[in-house]
């Protein structure tokens, strides 16, 4: 209403939420018409949503073999009233130590973490607004390779009034991070006297998929140790790297580097990618900075993990054999859904960008746009959305540089449903592809109609354009994702 | 390496240096047990109900297919559902489980005596009350405008509602002489100093039921405030989170119930979206690890924002699963409150018995998890050094943490806060001992300062004789 909205601060009636955005077009029609196998095979596949679904049965197995992990079980119903009392914000030591634990194992053990270092968050998602708190003032800035997780820009702006600026990556060299291109990005910010704090990377990269090497990363730690400012490294995607190249964490590269300043090197990670645990919000700090542990750890009131989780927790992730077992099937696993669709796709020419890591790839679709401009990307995801029936998230949503890139999640559904995504895009492509050559050879054959001929393959290619205007509902999208409807939770019990 | 971080990181504006807290680490380093540790510290500022645990823990032994991941199928199916664990793994919707926030809303009315009716739909799920005072915060002020806050007030509003906010709160004198009831000219003198100072006033802060004091507000105050708050055009939020452990009559008044009687003010107009209620299970069903808060408001702008910035700490969808499962009775939830609020009661007039057996007084209450007690007597001067050094000397001596009235912006100083519902009753009675012993010596200590500054004084008029 009106007048209740003159009543609220400039945040809560801003946009800093970032969900009045175009991009929410995917997810309504996700939302109003969602694929189900057998109830609507026609609906819309949803691969926007970054979410491993792909070792429930691991998990739930182990439940099932230890119910002493859960306090609502007869077996661990005398840990009930310990656990629900406990609000210390140094979390259970079981926790913070299989947390350290299980960071050491995803990392093949070649750094190990001390749990007096591990803190709370609410989800990566409170993690990163939390570093936000504790590392600028309103007003500063983080510089954050380009293309990058949408959500950043609300986790580390919203209500902090910290800014994000790119550093823009490009696809002709496979969007690595380049010394020129953090420098210009410092630069800028200089100029526009900015006070840059800190470089904020996700390695495994959202939305590429892809991971740092080891001369990048020690170029990274060598450029914000000549500047003096932090570094703050998302791991959240490190478990799914899923082949070679091997992984190399922050941590790594710190126990090598004895010159660079560990007081900037802060990590933030969680179980919502690794394990599949997103509704859960477990997420973690772990900061080298004794000052910044101290901080976080009292700004974690504000985003506590719950005792019964984090006593589910330390017991699953104390569980050697089974971690090691979990860690090493889920790799297989991804690796295979992501060989599948990479294969596919490569069979009717389209490209992805080559990785080893992440839930999903970054599609190469620039060959399909009319143009090379950010309208012509989003005239094509519409038609992908409502002709195609796949939300998939567009490259300019994740701040891309160059339009035509797609990021692709293809571990949040089951095998038959992967087929028939895939089948869907090859088709498509196809289509379009037949088209384009049918429309070259008639412009061949007469030059005078060119311009008329493109504009019967675009209105071929669109059909009826379903272009729906930005809206206000629908609260989601690859921020805070929620569940279709149709999940049974959502459903209210009578 | 202070410059590296921000002032927020830097400074104490977490409030974690308060007496509050540093009684808290003196109990850590010599805690009591009963068996292990006798004589050692008695943890007696901490606000936690552990009173009835064996109630949930008999529920849970119940109904474990229920509870443990398993759908309820009315106790037929005893495996587990596949898809259950992978839903709530998978379930991070910001709008909460529907089912868990029915239960809920229906819980609230119910400790209203069904007298107000809540709608799921306008709660807001946060990561525990600290959460939702400071989401509130965000959504109501700018950086450097103010709330009013009654004192005494929880200490750990200092660190909710200013530190990441900046948002200020300036307090509003209640005083012993009228058992710290909330009057409009203390709001009227508070507001005028808030002026002076340059504040923009967004609102008053409640407490309510009160804490530290454990009284029920009166209609007479919340009419006061409620044509305070109409007057000036700000807002209220009234934190209701011990508003299940009402024992005593007068009965508990919340916010909404005294908007809905208040004789001037219609249904619409528009103090209705300036009232926002805060809620946590923390208290009423003692479970502060499960990190359960919520908001209540109708203004809608208000539950859009708040619901949004609830991403930063949302419930588990295990725990919210688990309580909507043990709430979902209503039968057990009207037995657990009933049960709950005897068994309060019962702690309540044990450790106002145990006190005056002292020779101490406190005010008298009908809610909350603790007293507010009177030692001004014990105080050597009528300051705060004076109740530091008391405080200090029941820690030292008495072996209890209490907290004390400054750590809670007493404008008075000699009034402590004790809590009874963390401990068994045995330790309740040692407690009571020593509280006992400690206030005899006190007594008898300043009764033989008080004769050698006789005999001296008599002494030297003497002399002078």
């Amino acid at each position: 209403m009106a007048f209740g909205k003159n009543l609220l601060s400039k945040i809560a009636t801003n946009d800093g939420h970032g969900e009045n955005s175009p991009y929410f077009d995917g997810w309504k029609a996700y939302d109003s018409d969602p694929f189900h196998l057998t109830e609507n095979p026609q609906g819309v596949i949803q691969m926007g949503l970054a979410e491993n679904q792909l070792c429930f049965d691991l998990i739930q197995e182990w439940i099932l073999q230890n119910p002493k992990a859960s306090i609502c079980s007869a077996e661990g119903v005398n840990d009930f009233k310990d656990i629900a009392i406990f609000q210390d914000y140094h979390g259970l030591p079981e926790f913070r130590e299989a947390i350290a634990t299980f960071m050491a194992k995803v990392r093949g053990d070649t750094v190990t973490f001390d749990p007096d270092r591990v803190v709370m968050s609410g989800g990566a998602t409170g993690a990163h607004e939390t570093m936000a708190f504790c590392l600028a003032n309103p007003g500063d800035a983080f510089l954050v390779p380009t293309p990058y997780y949408p959500g950043f820009d609300r986790d580390l702006r919203w209500r902090t009034g910290v800014k994000l600026l790119p550093v823009v990556c490009e696809s002709s060299n496979n969007f690595m991070i380049t010394r020129e291109a953090l420098e210009e990005a410092y630069q800028k910010a200089e100029e526009s006297n900015i006070n840059v704090k800190g470089l904020l990377i996700t390695n495994p990269s959202n939305p590429l998929g892809t991971i740092l090497d080891r001369d990048t990363l020690q170029g990274l730690v060598n450029f914000i140790n000549e500047k003096n400012i932090h570094l703050i490294c998302d791991e959240i995607y490190a478990a799914t790297v899923f082949t070679r190249p091997m992984y190399v964490s922050i941590a790594e590269i710190l126990e090598e580097d004895k010159k660079c300043n560990r007081d900037l090197i802060h990590l933030v990670y969680s179980l919502s990618k690794d394990m599949g645990f997103p509704g859960f919000r477990i997420g973690i700090i772990y900061s080298y900075n004794d000052k910044v542990v101290n901080s976080a750890r009292k700004m974690s009131s504000f985003g506590l993990v719950s005792t019964q989780t984090q006593q589910l927790i330390a017991n699953m992730l104390s569980d050697d054999s089974f971690i090691n077992k979990y860690i090493s099937e889920s790799r297989k696993r991804l690796a295979a859904r992501h060989g599948v669709f990479t294969r596919g796709l490569m069979q009717v020419r389209v490209g992805n960008l080559q990785s080893n890591a992440g839930l999903f790839f970054w599609m190469d679709l620039r060959r399909l746009l009319k143009e090379s401009t950010v309208e012509a990307e989003m005239d094509l995801w519409r038609v992908i959305i409502n002709e195609v029936k796949l939300n998939v998230s567009p490259g300019s949503s994740f701040h891309c540089s160059e339009p035509g890139w797609f990021r692709v999640c293809y571990a949040n559904m089951d095998d038959e449903t992967m087929r028939i995504a895939l089948r869907r895009i090859k088709k498509f492509v196809l289509q379009a592809d037949e088209r384009e050559a049918a429309a070259k050879k008639h412009m061949w054959h007469k030059n005078l109609q060119l311009s008329l001929s493109f504009r019967r393959w675009d209105e071929s290619i669109m059909k009826t354009p379903r272009i729906v205007t930005p809206h206000l509902m629908s609260p989601h999208m690859i921020m805070s994702p929620h569940s279709p409807l149709a999940s049974p939770l959502v459903r209210a019990r009578n | 390496m202070q410059q590296m971080l921000s002032r927020k990181a830097s400074f104490n504006s977490h409030g974690e240096d308060s007496s509050y807290f540093l009684g808290w680490k003196e109990y850590e380093k010599n805690p009591y047990h009963e068996h292990h540790n006798p004589s050692g510290i008695i943890q007696m500022g901490l606000a936690e109900n552990q009173l009835s645990f064996d109630l949930l823990e008999s529920w849970l032994a119940k109904n474990a297919n229920v509870a443990h991941f398993k759908e309820d199928r009315g106790g037929s199916s005893s495996s587990l559902s596949s898809s259950l664990f992978r839903e709530l793994a998978l379930f991070q919707d910001y709008r909460g489980l529907p089912a868990f926030k029915k239960e809920l809303a229906a819980l609230m009315g119910e400790i209203r005596g069904n007298k107000v009716r809540y709608d799921p739909n306008k709660l807001v799920l946060t990561a525990g009350a600290t959460a939702a005072n400071e989401t509130l915060m965000f959504c109501l002020a700018e950086p450097g405008e103010a709330f009013l806050i009654p004192t005494p007030y929880y200490p750990g509003f200092d660190r909710d509602v200013k530190w990441r906010t900046e948002v200020q709160l300036v307090p509003v004198h209640c005083s012993s002489s009228n058992q710290f009831r909330l009057t409009s000219l203390a709001l009227e003198e508070a507001h005028k100093r808030a002026l002076k100072q340059k504040l923009k006033v967004k609102g008053v802060l409640i407490t309510n039921p009160t804490n530290p004091l454990g009284t029920t507000m009166s209609k007479d105050e919340l009419n006061h405030l409620l044509d305070f708050a109409i007057s000036k055009k700000i807002h209220i939020v009234s934190d209701e989170i011990y508003s299940g452990t009402v024992f005593d009559s007068p009965g508990f008044i919340g916010i909404t119930q005294a908007l809905l009687n208040h004789k001037k003010v219609r249904v619409g107009n528009d103090i209705w979206n300036r009232i926002h209620i805060v809620y946590s299970l923390s208290k009423d069903l003692g479970l502060p690890g499960f990190r359960v808060g919520m908001i209540y408001s109708e203004n809608e702008a208000i539950i859009s924002a708040a619901t949004k910035m609830s991403s930063f700490g949302l419930v588990s969808s295990q725990t919210q699963f688990l309580l909507s499962n043990i709430l979902g009775e209503k039968n057990f939830r009207k037995l657990y409150m009933k049960e709950n609020q005897k068994r309060l009661k019962e702690r309540h007039d044990m450790m106002v018995s145990g006190l005056k057996s002292a020779g101490i007084s406190c005010l008298k209450s009908n809610a909350g998890l603790f007293c507010w007690v009177d030692m001004r007597h014990l105080l050597c001067s009528n300051t705060f050094e004076a109740e530091k050094e008391l405080w200090e000397k029941i820690i030292s001596e008495a072996k209890l943490n209490l907290s004390p009235g400054s750590s809670c912006h007493c404008s008075e100083p000699g009034w402590f806060r004790v809590c009874f519902a963390n401990m068994s009753t045995e330790t309740l009675s040692v407690a009571m001992q020593r509280i006992k012993a400690f206030a005899d010596a006190t007594c008898k200590a300043d009764q033989i300062s008080y004769q050698q500054a006789l005999y001296s004084s008599q002494k030297s008029s003497l002399n002078k004789w």
